[in-house]
């Protein structure tokens, strides 16, 4: 029975004929009573339980999906991680999650085939070059990698970037961060599932999730579509739906979901060694180890819970990435899609105990929950072991839409999530 | 390319419409003394149901606002109806 990934298990499975290697993940019926119930089996979710079990100790834990486990947003970014944002509330948030990034394959033991091959930012005005200054020197203060690229620095690392004199977007220059790159989206979900499951943690697929059981005011459970499951103590990480179960809840968020496109071409020999996201054009791509080129943009601007994505965004997306990568053209795309995002008004997510006292959120990634799920996970998992915030989850609570203390990182990084 | 129709200048491109927010979300009176509760619930509690919506959009090029039923889970849009006085 082969249970650890290693060349020596490899090895010894090729010899035996691949007879031993188990299930990733047991397939448990659902209890009737845990301490943590989490709902949701996206990346989130999964990472919530994982460190429930590992650093709390609390292994009575259940995590429920609706579908099956990453088959939500996990499996539809664009795999892009990296933590290039302004506030420092958002670098300490995100620059936790890239540095829980860099060593998770080891702790997992499951190869996330993370790749920090870098991501530019271009900037194709004098104006977005000052911005662009402005960034990296917030970057740089507030303690992650950050390099200010001119036009000679863009050209080096992007080759087949059309800059020359009647390019529509030539680049001044742009944001480099070294540490950004790419790692695989399934692995994540699938190796966060193994640990957990490993630990203890129940992992229970085609559960819907249709009601809160709540007694005295407090969320004392959920009714399922495998019947009553009561816990201490729920979590949520169900991006993208995240109002559709608060209104279940019995209250509001402030979150407005929109659909997310992205696609992929058909695969080409290596041509693009980084990322890159043009913030101008809307555009932003990467290579995938298939070869095809990853192309993403921005969000849809009619709110859907529909998984399509319409064709004004993609046609916008495309004629960017044409524009600055003309090699491109002669690319066939073989997928398109799109993913519901919450989207909140100040572009951060929302972490911290719900209006309904023992539902504890995490949401409103917006367009940018992949690259956070380590960190989404710990902050989840440290609320729901011990009731209170994080020091990197407090700023991030529901209560900033109140108090005023938003956290703009739309307006502070020119990101638009 | 989804058609969305103005009540003034009848079937157009969706990419000339602007989302307006949901319907019905008045803003308090009172001013300084109204709570930061409801506020903020004004500002930034939104429904975002799933399937049945109705919203205020403008159309940009005529500049109108107006009332549009639609399912954000099918997509299909009712034509706009122009605001009655009160949405």
């Amino acid at each position: 029975m082969t249970r650890r990934y290693s060349a020596l298990s490899l090895l010894k499975e090729g010899l035996s004929g691949q007879k031993g290697w188990q299930p990733a993940w047991d397939d448990r019926p659902l209890k009737p009573r845990y301490d943590v119930v989490i709902i949701g089996g996206g990346g989130q979710g999964l990472a919530t339980a994982y460190y429930l079990a590992k650093t709390h100790g609390i292994t009575n834990v259940a995590v429920i999906e609706k579908g099956w486990l990453g088959g939500g947003n996990t499996g539809r970014n664009t795999t892009v991680v990296r933590s290039n944002y302004f506030f420092p509330e958002s670098v300490r948030l995100y620059d936790l999650s890239l540095k829980l990034y860099e060593k998770l394959s080891i702790e997992l033991n499951y190869n996330i085939m993370l790749s920090q091959r870098g991501m530019v930012s271009l900037a194709h005005t004098p104006a977005e070059m000052e911005m662009s200054a402005r960034v990296v020197n917030a970057m740089q203060i507030n303690g992650t990698d950050a390099e200010l690229l001119d036009a000679d620095g863009v050209r080096q690392r992007l080759p087949i970037h059309h800059g020359g004199p009647d390019a529509r977007y030539p680049a001044l220059g742009g944001i480099w961060q070294g540490r950004a790159g790419t790692a695989r989206h399934d692995a994540v979900a699938w190796g966060y599932a193994r640990a957990a499951s490993k630990l203890g943690v129940d992992i229970i697929q085609q559960c819907e999730v249709e009601d809160f059981l709540i007694e005295g005011g407090r969320c004392r459970g959920l009714r399922t579509s495998r019947g009553e499951v009561r816990a201490d103590r729920v979590g949520m990480a169900v991006a993208g739906h995240s109002s559709v179960l608060a209104t279940k809840a019995g209250f509001r968020l402030p979150v407005t979901s929109y659909a997310l496109q992205a696609c992929v071409s058909e695969p080409v020999k290596p041509i693009l060694d980084t990322v890159v996201l043009s913030p101008g054009t809307g555009t932003y791509a990467s290579q995938s180890d298939k070869g095809e080129i990853v192309i993403g943009g921005a969000l849809d601007r009619v709110p859907s819970y529909g998984q399509r994505g319409n064709l004004p965004v993609l046609e916008t997306v495309i004629a960017g990435l044409l524009e600055m990568f003309p090699a491109f053209r002669q690319l066939k795309l073989m997928r398109q899609w799109a993913g519901i995002v919450d989207v909140v008004p100040d572009s951060s997510p929302i972490l911290g105990e719900s209006p309904l006292p023992g539902l504890f959120l995490n949401g409103g990634w917006g367009t940018g929950g992949f690259k956070a799920i380590p960190a989404g996970g710990t902050l989840l998992a440290h609320l729901l072991a011990t009731g209170q915030h994080h020091d990197i989850s407090r700023p991030f609570d529901l209560d900033r839409f109140t108090t005023g203390r938003l956290i703009d990182e739309a307006a502070g990084s020119g990101i638009a999530h | 390319m989804q058609i969305f129709s103005c009540p003034f200048c009848g079937p157009r491109p969706e990419t000339e419409f602007h989302f307006g927010g949901e319907a019905g979300n008045d803003r308090p009176h009172g001013g300084a003394s109204v709570p930061a509760q409801d506020w903020a619930a004004y500002l930034h509690l939104r429904h975002n149901p799933k399937g049945a919506a109705r919203e205020i959009w403008m159309h940009t090029t005529c500049l109108e606002v107006f009332v549009m039923e639609r399912d954000t889970l099918s997509m299909r849009a009712e034509p706009g109806q122009a605001l009655g006085g009160h949405a």
